[in-house]
């Protein structure tokens, strides 16, 4: 090979975006997506490697090579065949998957220069089969053909929805919210996961056969024993976790301070950003604060930004290489001019007489030794605080389950942080016939975690449901 | 309009009396053909529209799957259309057998005067519920349900299920005119005692419901609880008088909310000195803890912006001010 030549397979296709000073006035998507050309030359770059460690990188076990080889060969539809047989929602995954600490960490390519862009080249089969329209092979009959609830259409759900639904059972998924899509409606934004590309998975899951009923919340319109009652044989709970934390500091309750959840419901699901076309209001001022680290900060950070606000800042009681948040947003982030103020945490909020935010005194951190998370402890620097001048707060220090599952079920184990307790191969709870998985069993996690919880627990709840089936034939004859 | 409050009168007690009474239905099965038939037809259609009041309206809609279940306390979230908000509203009524709920709402603002635009045979976009935690009902001897403007139809099914329960109930409603008072006859009809307060004196006592509390305590009644539903001033105002004498008063807040389940802290208040959010631990709270001047201050932060979306709409005639 020539040297040139080499040179260039150790570089990956750079991501066409559209431009920051552009995209700040919009909400449209920021990744373009690669084009056929650019497709085919990162393809190129994948060496095949006989025992491909990518694979062991990717928690739904997507046979990588293969995919990425139809590619190569222009066999798109093959290629979207093979990454459906393990993946129900490629074109999510594509684009909001942290790539980087999966599939293309462990990519051999990526110790000389670039690893394989695997993720871009997921969302390009996968938008490649959007736009031609999805053809749904008929399911499977399955012997068993029991009936499912699935409470919550988050990624878990639909996975686990998906995967029983093709096993040949009847499932009826149970969404609170009036859109299914869990975080990936109301929490990712619109700029990074366009709406309508969540439409056509959900869409895709719909025509395998399933029922979605969205305004029934379980727990409160039906308990879970008010589901086996109703005639389900069982239930996978995949509700998430969605109740937002707050700081617990004075002035938490002033206007203008939101949880970076209520922000991005108003933003996202109810289309706050399109007021007053659309009725919801939300109130951006000119200086926001964005209190965490994570892709929920990002997200905050981006959104107000795209509102009109002059300065956004991001608040981050570590430092840069604690940030949780994938990298990428990250540098899209500072590519749009986010600030990043580190080592800084809010200790009381300031405001004025009729009641809005217009400041926060902060504290300087420093860090010491790592805590369990493995990640450096913060600790704060007596007398180093100091005033900020702020109209808008959105605090995305994280989330955890929503109780009332847990309030309105008897024998359900649940931890001190309000997780439910399951075994961890087979997403089995301590209650017969109930399963479940995703951010509500592990905490705010990712996209590709909870799918691979709903598949781990649609493989069991099927065996489940067979040997119950047998049971009850054998006591029949 | 005073002869068709009347023949009104009459129509809405027959419906709300039923509140609670009638048995539930077994669950129907999943699946099934009965369940298709009773719940998912024609969603959230409106069977039936009244006008209580200038500016107050009844809606009666078909939602078969939460009149099951609902109790008295309980909300739903409603969103008329795609573009619409999400708005909280007490169910003030519920039939199992027929599978209705009825909401009484005031039109204050867009999305409350959009509902309020809607006729029979219309459908609304999304009803979800029941939401909040249902009242809790038992005995505790005397009881005052002290009300003001569209409180009165909060408190109904509470004051009823009250009654039901072997309690005394006394019952306070006010509102600004006599023209706005509503649904008197019903709440004459559970009440042992009826009081009527009206802000001009045109009904009733001249003054605030709270006045007439503060009269009834000092006149020797004895409560053993006191429950305060409607505006937060009103609220406020009533746990002022009951404060002094120790009497356990109960509010139902009614923060601004989003979802309505807890997802978004918009309905956080602030409670013996907790954030609470009122959707998942109340709505209805201990009044004398509730941090009251918050809670005002907080029903304010979009008052721009409510206001714009109402000239906005108004100038493209999709609804008129009444
Ligand atoms: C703003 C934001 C950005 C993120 N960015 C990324 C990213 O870039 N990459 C990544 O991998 N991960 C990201 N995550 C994390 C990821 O979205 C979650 O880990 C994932 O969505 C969890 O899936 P889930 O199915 O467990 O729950 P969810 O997606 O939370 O879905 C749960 C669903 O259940 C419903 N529900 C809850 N309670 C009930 C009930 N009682 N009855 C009926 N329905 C109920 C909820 O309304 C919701 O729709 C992000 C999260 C947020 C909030
Ligand atoms: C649990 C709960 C139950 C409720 N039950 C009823 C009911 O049975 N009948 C009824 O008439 N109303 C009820 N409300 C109040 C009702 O939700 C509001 O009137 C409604 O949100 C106003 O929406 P809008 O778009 O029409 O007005 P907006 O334009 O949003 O507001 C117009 C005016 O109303 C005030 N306002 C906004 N939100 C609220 C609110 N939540 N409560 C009080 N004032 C508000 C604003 O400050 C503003 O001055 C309830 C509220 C809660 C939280
Ligand atoms: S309304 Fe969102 S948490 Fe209560």
């Amino acid at each position: 090979m020539a040297k040139a030549d080499k040179q260039k397979k150790k570089q990956g296709i750079p991501m066409p975006k559209q431009k920051p000073e552009d995209r700040i006035h919009n909400f449209n998507e920021v990744a373009l997506g690669y084009t056929t050309e650019q497709a085919l030359a990162e393809a190129e770059r994948c060496i095949q490697c006989p025992k491909p460690k990518c694979v062991q990188g990717c928690p739904v076990e997507l046979d990588i090579p293969a995919f990425i080889k139809e590619v190569r060969e222009r066999n798109f539809d093959e290629a979207i065949k093979k990454v459906k047989e393990k993946n129900s929602l490629p074109a999510i995954c594509g684009r909001v998957c942290p790539q980087e600490n999966q599939c293309q960490m462990f990519c051999v390519m990526g110790k000389k220069g670039d690893p394989l862009s695997i993720g871009r080249l997921e969302r390009f089969v996968a938008d490649y089969e959007l736009q031609k329209g999805v053809t749904v092979r008929p399911r499977s009959k399955s012997s068993a053909g029991g009936k499912v609830a699935v409470v919550g259409s988050g990624p878990a759900g639909l996975t686990a929805a998906a995967d029983l639904a093709k096993l040949g059972h009847k499932v009826v998924i149970f969404e609170a919210l009036h859109a299914p899509g869990g975080v990936l409606m109301y929490g990712i934004p619109e700029f990074r996961l366009p709406k309508k590309i969540v439409q056509a998975e959900v869409d895709y899951v719909k025509k395998l056969g399933v029922d979605i009923k969205t305004d029934h919340m379980i727990g409160r319109l039906y308990t879970i024993d008010e589901l086996f009652e109703l005639g389900f044989d069982a239930v996978f709970i995949g509700t998430g976790a969605g109740l937002p934390r707050f700081m617990r500091i004075p002035g938490e309750n002033l206007g203008g301070i939101y949880s970076a959840n209520e922000f991005l419901i108003r933003v996202n699901l109810v289309k706050a950003y399109m007021f007053p076309e659309y009725d919801t209001p939300i109130r951006i001022g000119k200086k926001v604060a964005v209190i965490g680290g994570g892709n929920v900060a990002m997200d905050s950070a981006r959104s107000s930004l795209r509102l009109g606000a002059e300065e956004v800042l991001i608040v981050y009681r570590r430092s840069k290489e604690e940030m949780p948040a994938r990298l990428e947003e990250i540098e899209n982030a500072e590519e749009e001019g986010v600030k990043f103020k580190f080592l800084t945490t809010p200790v009381k909020f300031l405001g004025d007489e009729s009641g809005r935010v217009t400041g926060m005194k902060c504290i300087t951190m420093r860090l010491g030794e790592p805590d369990e998370s493995g990640r450096r402890r913060p600790i704060p620097i007596e007398g180093s605080e100091f005033v900020m001048d702020v109209d808008t707060v959105i605090i995305a220090i994280g989330q955890t389950p929503n109780p009332i599952i847990q309030r309105t079920t008897k024998a359900l184990k649940t931890t001190r942080w309000g997780t439910i307790v399951v075994n961890e191969k087979t997403g089995k709870t301590f209650r017969k016939g109930v399963y479940a998985g995703g951010d509500v069993v592990s905490g705010a996690a990712t996209v590709i975690s909870a799918m691979g919880a709903g598949k781990r627990a649609a493989r069991s709840i099927h065996r489940y449901l067979l040997r119950k089936k047998r049971m009850r034939q054998r006591k029949e004859t | 309009m005073k002869g068709r409050e009347k023949d009104l009168s009459s129509k809405l007690r027959s419906e709300l009396l039923s509140f609670g009474k009638k048995k539930e239905n077994a669950l129907p099965l999943y699946g099934t053909e009965e369940c298709a038939k009773r719940s998912m037809k024609a969603m959230y259609e409106v069977l039936k529209k009244l006008e209580l009041a200038p500016k107050i309206k009844l809606l009666k809609i078909n939602a078969p799957e939460i009149a099951r279940k609902a109790k008295a306390g309980q909300f739903v979230i409603f969103r008329i259309d795609e573009k619409g908000e999400r708005i909280p509203l007490t169910i003030v009524e519920r039939d199992p057998q027929e599978g209705t709920i009825t909401l009484i709402f005031q039109e204050v603002g867009l999305s409350t005067m959009k509902l309020g635009a809607l006729e029979t045979g219309d459908e609304i976009m999304n009803v979800t519920g029941p939401l909040g935690n249902p009242t809790e009902i038992k005995h505790y001897g005397l009881v005052a349900v002290v009300c003001g403007g569209t409180g009165t139809a909060v408190s109904y099914p509470i004051a009823k299920a009250l009654k039901e329960a072997g309690n005394q109930v006394v019952s306070i409603i006010g509102a600004r005119t006599k023209e706005l008072l509503i649904l008197e006859d019903e709440m004459r009809n559970i009440s042992d005692e009826l009081y009527i307060s009206t802000d001009d004196g045109s009904k009733g006592h001249k003054g605030f419901v709270s006045d007439v509390l503060k009269m009834l305590i000092e006149k020797g009644y004895r409560f053993d609880v006191v429950y305060a539903i409607g505006p937060t001033l009103m609220m406020k105002a009533t746990v002022n008088v009951t404060r002094p004498y120790s009497i356990k008063t109960i509010v139902s807040l009614n923060p601004i909310m989003v979802d309505g389940m807890g997802m978004c802290g918009a309905c956080r208040v602030t409670v013996g000195g907790e954030t609470k959010f009122a959707c998942l631990d109340g709505p209805e709270f201990d009044g004398h803890l509730v941090d009251f001047d918050e809670l005002i201050k907080r029903l304010r932060v979009y008052l721009l912006e409510e206001k714009q979306a109402v000239e906005l709409h108004e100038k493209s005639g999709e609804i008129k001010r009444g």
